[in-house]
C-alpha cells in the first residue's frame, strides 16, 4: 500500500495529517501489518495534553502490545470512539482510519517528521527488504 | 564490540513458508512462521475446519533396548508400563526437586522401543539430561532423532477427513493419543499419531525431513484439505489454541522453578510408581499440605488484555502473583490468562485484578481449561 504523500510519519509508525493547525493521527500500514489482527485500542481523552514523542495510548493485536507515540505536541480535540468496538478497522484501512485529532502546540514540529518517501526508506531498512 | 550472531535454525519447510509469505520470527533459536493469513483466521480454521502446522522444530528422543521401559519409568513421571504398543501419553521429565526438565509425549513403539517427543526450545538440554541419567541405567541406548523427521500437525474437526485422503490406513480406528504406521502420500512407514497441541481433534505425522519430501507432503496436505478450507497456521495460532485449552508451555506454566503440583499436573505424576526422578520431592510437597501456589485461569471482567509477566493483584491491590500466559481468546472471544497465585486466592469465582500499564483491571478466577472441544456425536 502506498503511503500518502501529504502525510508526515514517525519512526514509531504513526502518520499525521495537518490542516489549519489541527493534526489527525493514525498508524501506518506497516504498523498494522507487523502487529497482525488488532483487537484493542486504548485512547486518550479529549482535552489531554500530548507531548511529541511520548506515549498517548496503545494498540494490541492478539499477540502483541504496541505503544502509540504522539508525532507532535498538542491538545486532543477528538478521539475515534468507533475503534473501541471495531479496532480491526486499523487493519483494513490504516491510511484513512484516524485515532485522534489534536490542536498543534507548535506547527513547526511537523517539519521534523519524515516524508512518505523517507518513511518508506526507513521501513525497508527495518525489514531488510 | 564483537557480537556473536547465532544462525537461526530452519526446518526443511523454511523456503516453503517464505514462499507462502509467512511472517517469520525467532522462536527459541528457530526461524519459524508466526502467522500466514492472520492469527484469528488460522485459530478459527482449527476450531471449525482444519489447519496445518509445521512443528518440525520439536525434538524426538528414542530409548531403545531391553532396559528402555525401566529407563522411561525412571526419567518420566507418568506410568509407561500402562502403555500398549501404539499408544502414547502426556508425561514430563523432572529434576530431583520436582520441577520440570520438560513436558513430553511418550510413544510406545515396541516393548524395547520408546519415542519421547520433546519441546524445541529445550531440545539440547533434554537430550543432555537423558544422556546424563542413562549412564546409570543398563540395557538402553539413547538416540536423538530430532533432525530425522518433518513433523506436521493437521488439526481440527476436518483433520481426519483431510488426512484420510492421503493414506490407506483407516484413521477412524486410531483413538485419541494412539498412533500407527502407514503409507502417507506414497511414503511407507510414516508414523501417524492422533495427538496435537490445539485442544482439537487432529493428527501429527512424521515424514522424512529432506526438503523435497517435506515440501511435497506439505503441498499434498494443503491440496487434500482445500475442500474443507484448510489453511497453513503459524506459531501465533498454535499459542492461542493451546492457551484456550489450558495446555502448558515450557518457560511459562512449567519450568525448572515450577513443580508439578503447582502447575496442576499432578494427575500425570504417578506417585504410586516405586521410583522416578522428582518423586520424593513431590511426596514431600504433598506431606507438607500441598503446594503454596497454584496455576489458575483468569477471565478479564473489565476491558483489558493480560499478558505474560503482568502482576496479579488481590481485591485490595496487593500483588499476589504473575500472569504466565495471557491473550485474547479468538474462539471464546474473551480475554483470558493463566497465572500463579497463592492457593488461598485460587478458588473459582474469586475476584482478582491484573495490573495493566499501572492500573488494576478486574478479572475472575475461572475453571481450566477455558475451552473443551465438543464430544463427537455418536452416529447411529
Amino acid at each position: 500500500m502506498a503511503y500518502p504523500t501529504e502525510y508526515r510519519y514517525t519512526k514509531e509508525h504513526e502518520w499525521i495529517a495537518v490542516e489549519n493547525g489541527t493534526g489527525t493521527v493514525g498508524i501506518t500500514d506497516y504498523a498494522q501489518n507487523s502487529l497482525g489482527d488488532i483487537v484493542f485500542v486504548e485512547l486518550p481523552k479529549v482535552g489531554d495534553a500530548l507531548e511529541a514523542g511520548k506515549t498517548f495510548g496503545s494498540v494490541e493485536s492478539v499477540k502483541a502490545v504496541s505503544d502509540l507515540f504522539s508525532p507532535v505536541s498538542g491538545t486532543v480535540t477528538a478521539v475515534n470512539e468507533e475503534l473501541v468496538s471495531v479496532p480491526e478497522k486499523l487493519n483494513s484501512d490504516a491510511n484513512t482510519t484516524w485515532i485522534l485529532k489534536l490542536e498543534l502546540a507548535d506547527a513547526k514540529q511537523v517539519d521534523g517528521l519524515l516524508s512518505a518517501a523517507e518513511y518508506e526508506a526507513f521501513t525497508s531498512e527495518e525489514t531488510g527488504h | 564490540m564483537a557480537e556473536t550472531v547465532m544462525a537461526l535454525r530452519k526446518t526443511a519447510l523454511n523456503a516453503t513458508h517464505r514462499a507462502h509469505k509467512a511472517k517469520m520470527v525467532d522462536f527459541g533459536g528457530w526461524d519459524m512462521p508466526v502467522e500466514y493469513s492472520g492469527l484469528i483466521a488460522e485459530h478459527m480454521a482449527v476450531r471449525t475446519g482444519v489447519g496445518v502446522f509445521d512443528v518440525s522444530h520439536m525434538g524426538d528422543i528414542q530409548l531403545r533396548g531391553p532396559g528402555s521401559l525401566a529407563a522411561v519409568q525412571q526419567l518420566c513421571m507418568n506410568d509407561a508400563s500402562k502403555l500398549a504398543i501404539g499408544q502414547a501419553h502426556y508425561s514430563a521429565m523432572l529434576y530431583p526437586n520436582g520441577t520440570f526438565v520438560d513436558d513430553v509425549i511418550v510413544h510406545k513403539l515396541s516393548d524395547n522401543d520408546y519415542l519421547i517427543v520433546i519441546n524445541a526450545g529445550t531440545r539440547e538440554k533434554d537430550v543432555q539430561w537423558v544422556r546424563s541419567q542413562i549412564g546409570q541405567m543398563p540395557g538402553v541406548h539413547v538416540n536423538d532423532f530430532s533432525d530425522y523427521y518433518t513433523q506436521l500437525a493437521i488439526q481440527g474437526p476436518k483433520a481426519e477427513a483431510t488426512l484420510q485422503k492421503l493414506t490407506s490406513t483407516d484413521l477412524s480406528g486410531i483413538k485419541n493419543y494412539w498412533f500407527t504406521w502407514g503409507q502417507v502420500c506414497g511414503l511407507h512407514n510414516v508414523m501417524i499419531a492422533r495427538t496435537g497441541y490445539t485442544g482439537e481433534d487432529g493428527f501429527e505425522i512424521y515424514v522424512p525431513s529432506d526438503e523435497p519430501t517435506s515440501a511435497r507432503v506439505w503441498g499434498e496436505v494443503l491440496a487434500a484439505g482445500a475442500e474443507f478450507g484448510i489453511i497453513p497456521c503459524g506459531l501465533g495460532a498454535r499459542n492461542t489454541l493451546r492457551m484456550e485449552s489450558a495446555m502448558a508451555l515450557y518457560g511459562y506454566e512449567i519450568s525448572d522453578t515450577i513443580n508439578v503440583l503447582e502447575a496442576g499436573l499432578g494427575r500425570y505424576a504417578k506417585l504410586e510408581k516405586p521410583s522416578f526422578v522428582g518423586r520424593e520431592a513431590l511426596l514431600a510437597v504433598q506431606a507438607a499440605g500441598g503446594p503454596k501456589r497454584k496455576l489458575v485461569g483468569l477471565e478479564m471482567v473489565e476491558r483489558g488484555i493480560a499478558r505474560d509477566g503482568y502482576p496479579v493483584l488481590a481485591a485490595d491491590g496487593t500483588r499476589i502473583g504473575e500472569v504466565t500466559s495471557g491473550s485474547p481468546a479468538p474462539f471464546l472471544k474473551k480475554n483470558i490468562a493463566m497465572a500463579f497465585v497463592p492457593v488461598e486466592y485460587a478458588g473459582v469465582d474469586g475476584e482478582l485484578a491484573v495490573e495493566i500499564r499501572g492500573q488494576g483491571v478486574k478479572a475472575r478466577v475461572v475453571p481450566l481449561p477455558f475451552y473443551k472441544r465438543p464430544k463427537k456425536a455418536v452416529v447411529a
